[in-house]
């Protein structure tokens, strides 16, 4: 693995029992680069995701996330990365600074240090009147926005975000992707999965899932040139459309 | 009315898919008919006795033959003093003890010989229960030590009415298809409503063009059929393992499940529109209702002997009155001419439950 | 360590923030032992008699009398014929109906013997043999009383054997010492069991279980962050239920407190793993509670509470040799009425430590972080 890749895959394959959800995929991720892993429902982007933050195990192949393999280092490798999932994952009969307290203890981060922390996220979300109020009772657009900051809230290499943006409303998802900018220029490795095309647009490089198998990875304007079209619509349906 | 078919035919896939809730479902009541029939009785066997005899004579060692000969005791060591005895006791060796004080024969044949049992009342009911059938059997060494047996001149005929061989699993029975009915009527359905309104998805069938009453038969009628399933089952291993009779009517007996299964689920619907989330209705089916269901209905615990406040909240558990006419047909062999006042106030149940179910929900849509 | 602190920091939050849960450690608790106490009794206060004499004789009269004065028969009804007992019987009304045939007096005086019949509701097995051996009991002594005076006999002398029963540990034969701490046990299981068996299970289907996935936390520190607080709420249910049955009933507590106290710590270990065991092997809360509703009903059915072991046949007894509830069912009477020690109760607490082994390695065994 060179230096400056944090996730390396390698003919990486998922079975479920006769069916292949991830089909063999190799693909590398550079350190600070937001990278966008796009598919269509069923495509086995969560299925990918779920294996490199070790919640599955995969049948066969090797990856490496954050310098550690995931067959073997799998509690290594959570150390390093942050992880936000389509289903909102806070604790909604905690409060905000509750979360925060909690997995900020939870990645060994000590209490003066949360501390510091919690106050710059409540400063930078500007939700101080919020603070300590059970999450259940957040407006979603915050809640979302929230749930970023405390999977990125103990400085991880990599975060991984499962369809972040789901149900959110477009001045949010503006909001929502500064962050993410935000985060890589602090050497944060943003990796995100999506099926918002226009989304795909801001990442650097992105890769096009389909049917377990990754059909093209590249930067969205080489993309474009590559199969001429407008915009990463029109390239997504291409794909999907003719597999192979 | 095709689409409640179908409404219907996705509610159905949606249980009858959870393979491990319909194994419990239909595995507990197996259990329970069978530990109730097998395994959980009052008759005293094999209760463990220790002597302290103190005389070792022939009289003594009599005495101690005859009582260890019956099927209630079986020696567990013998004593030496009220030490051992008392040790056999804290360490639950024993459960009662005899001791014969000395020159026992001697003392027997001038009449002052006295015996001690010592029980362990820590168990009143075993201790009286066995102190009775201790005593009997010592009544009757002494009467043929006599040769001196007073003939009765009164016999006493019984006849055991309903129940000759006095089997407990009859008593069980009724009960157990109760308790279930009440888990999978009434507490099943009001989980299953209330997730629906958990998950957003009640609001989703509320906007359909299905009428809410709709809505409501198609969800719970799944549990119906599951519920009569359940009963029939009970039923079934009544007969069949037990021998339970059926001295009154089947067909009364199917209807009148069919309104308790009606009167159950109209508690669940009740309960859902009450709640909000599904631990809430969980908590207040199990602990306001279950418990409630299984003491104060007769199923276990006559309600005649309870304290009066007891007795009187008794009557306002639906499963009390059930209980009484499923052994009222099933045992009994009567009908309507007994139990219309049991089956009307199910009925008032049912209609209770239902209205004030329809006024809550009518009340949220507005 | 740091971590486990952050963890059940977190558990008892949400714990006490959830509306249901003051109710049922503080309310839940005293309504049962209100009500489980008061209601759970097999004793016969009352038998409904109904009387159908036929022989309206002076020596009817005297038994239907004698019957009338113990206090616990209470006379329903005189029937004229069979059919109407037959009927009250039918109806519940009545437990006994005593028949007095025609020629009842008369054939005791001429040819000393007499029949009387019993007719008696034996729906319930067992409270007819008791209504039976009560009656018979009366009826003999009155056929002997009757017999001396009829026949002039002098009074029997003593018998040669007396005998003298004593009832140690409760000599009222008080039946709430013994149901109370037995019921303490019951509200223990229950909500430790439920609690834990709902609470994992809960984080599945709302989601949060997968962000504590892909943290560093292990599998210790897991599982025992999800035990402790219900191990603190179990041993604090065990002092409240105690202290309010105390209150209420006032049992006697002969025995050590402490040692109680020590098994009760080990008992609650094995609860809570099984619970949690559950929550690991369910999908949804629906299921979790009819998976540990199933064990607890077999459980306290099996657990001695209202019918002894001793009495269960062969092969249910060698079942409730895994019944964790057994043995505290035992110890708790065992400690606090009789005052049993340490070396009475070594067995006890041998079985109970190795079910606690058994059960928490199978709970972390279990508990896969990954699938």
């Amino acid at each position: 693995m060179d230096e400056q890749s944090v996730i390396e895959a390698r003919d990486f394959t998922k079975k479920f029992g006769s069916f292949t959800a991830v089909d063999s995929i190799s693909f590398t991720v550079a350190k600070g680069e937001i990278f966008g892993f796009l598919g269509a429902n069923g495509a086995g982007k969560t299925t990918a995701m779920k294996m490199l933050t070790g919640l599955l195990t995969p049948t066969s192949g090797q990856a490496r996330v954050a310098g550690f393999d995931v067959w073997h280092e799998a509690d290594k490798i959570k150390r390093n990365i942050g992880y936000m999932s389509q289903k909102f994952s806070l604790y909604n009969d905690l409060t905000v600074v509750e979360n925060m307290t909690l997995f900020g203890g939870i990645y060994g981060m000590s209490m003066p240090e949360i501390k510091d922390k919690a106050a710059q996220v409540i400063d930078k979300l500007a939700i101080k009147s919020f603070k300590d109020r059970l999450v259940a009772s957040l407006p979603l657009g915050f809640k979302q926005k929230l749930a970023f900051s405390v999977a990125i809230f103990h400085r991880p290499q990599i975060v991984f975000l499962d369809e972040p943006t789901g149900g959110v409303d477009p001045v949010t998802r503006r909001q929502f992707w500064e962050m993410i900018y935000a985060a890589a220029e602090n050497g944060i490795t943003p990796f995100v999965t999506t099926h918002y095309m226009d989304e795909a647009e801001y990442c650097h490089r992105v890769s096009v899932m389909v049917e377990g198998k990754i059909m093209a990875l590249d930067t969205p304007a080489a993309l474009k040139a590559r199969y001429d079209c407008k915009n990463m619509g029109e390239v997504f349906l291409k794909l999907a459309r003719n597999p192979g | 009315m095709k689409e409640l078919a179908v409404f219907i035919k996705k509610e159905f896939r949606h249980i009858f898919r959870d393979g491990r809730t319909l194994l419990i479902l239909f595995g507990l009541p197996v259990a329970q008919v069978f530990l109730f029939g097998y395994a959980i009785t009052n008759e005293v066997k094999d209760a463990t006795i220790t002597v302290w005899d103190q005389s070792h004579d022939v009289m003594s060692r009599k005495l101690v033959t005859k009582i260890l000969a019956t099927d209630y005791f079986k020696l567990a060591g013998v004593a030496e003093n009220y030490a051992d005895i008392s040790n056999g006791f804290r360490s639950g060796r024993h459960m009662l003890a005899l001791v014969i004080p000395p020159d026992f024969a001697r003392k027997f044949q001038q009449h002052e010989a006295q015996v001690q049992l010592l029980l362990d009342a820590s168990d009143p009911n075993m201790a009286n229960l066995l102190a009775n059938y201790a005593s009997g059997i010592i009544a009757n060494f002494t009467r043929q030590e006599l040769r001196y047996a007073p003939s009765n001149q009164i016999v006493t005929e019984v006849r055991m009415t309903y129940n000759p061989e006095l089997k407990g699993v009859f008593l069980f029975v009724p009960g157990v298809i109760t308790v279930i009915l009440m888990i999978v009527s009434t507490l099943l359905t009001s989980i299953a409503l209330t997730r629906e309104k958990e998950l957003g998805t009640m609001e989703i069938l509320l906007v359909s063009p299905l009428r809410p009453g709709i809505i409501v038969i198609g969800k719970v009628l799944p549990y119906l059929l599951l519920s009569f399933l359940n009963a029939i089952l009970i039923l079934g291993l009544g007969f069949t393992v037990f021998q339970m009779p059926m001295a009154g009517s089947m067909p009364l007996l199917v209807l009148e499940l069919i309104l308790f299964i009606i009167a159950a689920l109209s508690i669940g619907i009740f309960i859902s529109t009450k709640t909000a989330s599904q631990q809430v209705a969980m908590m207040i089916s199990l602990f306001a209702l279950m418990l409630p269901t299984i003491l104060l209905s007769g199923f276990i615990f006559p309600i005649d002997s309870m304290p009066w406040p007891l007795q009187w909240l008794s009557n306002i558990m639906p499963a009390k009155f059930f209980i009484i006419i499923v052994k009222g047909i099933m045992l009994q062999g009567v009908g309507l001419e007994v139990l219309w006042r049991e089956t009307l106030v199910i009925l008032a149940f049912i209609l209770v439950f239902t209205v004030a179910s329809i006024k809550n929900f009518t009340i949220r849509l507005a | 360590m740091r971590v486990i602190k952050f963890l059940l920091r977190k558990e008892f939050k949400q714990i006490f923030r959830n509306k249901a849960m003051l109710p049922i450690i503080f309310v839940m608790p005293v309504v049962q032992l209100l009500i489980l106490v008061n209601a759970a009794t097999f004793e016969i206060k009352n038998i409904d008699l109904a009387i159908l004499d036929r022989d309206h004789s002076p020596a009817s009269r005297q038994l239907t009398n004698k019957l009338l004065s113990m206090g616990y028969y209470r006379l329903r009804a005189r029937v004229a014929s069979l059919k109407e007992g037959q009927l009250l019987m039918d109806q519940n009304k009545i437990d006994l109906l005593l028949q007095f045939p025609p020629g009842f007096a008369a054939g005791l005086q001429r040819d000393d013997r007499a029949t009387v019949m019993l007719d008696i509701s034996a729906i319930d097995g067992s409270a007819a043999s008791i209504i039976y051996y009560y009656t018979n009991t009366i009826i003999l002594d009155f056929n002997t009383g009757i017999m001396q005076r009829w026949h002039n006999l002098p009074e029997q002398p003593g018998l040669p054997l007396t005998v003298e029963s004593r009832f140690w540990y409760n000599e009222e034969l008080d039946y709430k010492n013994y149901i109370t701490p037995g019921l303490v046990v019951i509200l223990v299981t229950m909500v430790g069991m439920f609690l834990t068996a709902m609470n994992v299970v809960r984080e599945k289907e709302i989601g949060t279980i997968e962000q504590l996935n892909v943290t560093p936390i292990t599998k210790t520190q897991f599982i025992v962050s999800k035990l402790l607080p219900f191990w603190i709420i179990g041993m604090f249910e065990m002092a409240f239920g105690l202290g309010v049955g105390k209150l209420i009933f006032d049992f006697p507590v002969v025995g050590s407190v402490p040692l109680l106290f020590a098994f009760a710590a080990i008992y609650l270990v094995v609860v809570l793993a099984l619970g949690l065991l559950i929550s690991t092997v369910t999908h949804t809360q629906q299921q979790a509670m009819l998976v540990s509703w199933f064990f607890v009903v077999i459980f306290i059915l099996m657990s001695g509470l209202f019918t002894a072991v001793e009495n269960m046949p062969e092969w249910a007894q060698k079942i409730t040799a895994f019944n964790p509830v057994t043995y505290f069912m035992q110890l708790i009477r065992m400690v606090l009425l009789k005052g049993s020690q340490l070396q009475h109760v070594a067995r006890h607490f041998l079985v109970i430590s190795a079910m606690a082994v058994v059960s928490i390695s199978l709970a972390v065994f279990t508990y896969r972080k990954r699938s």
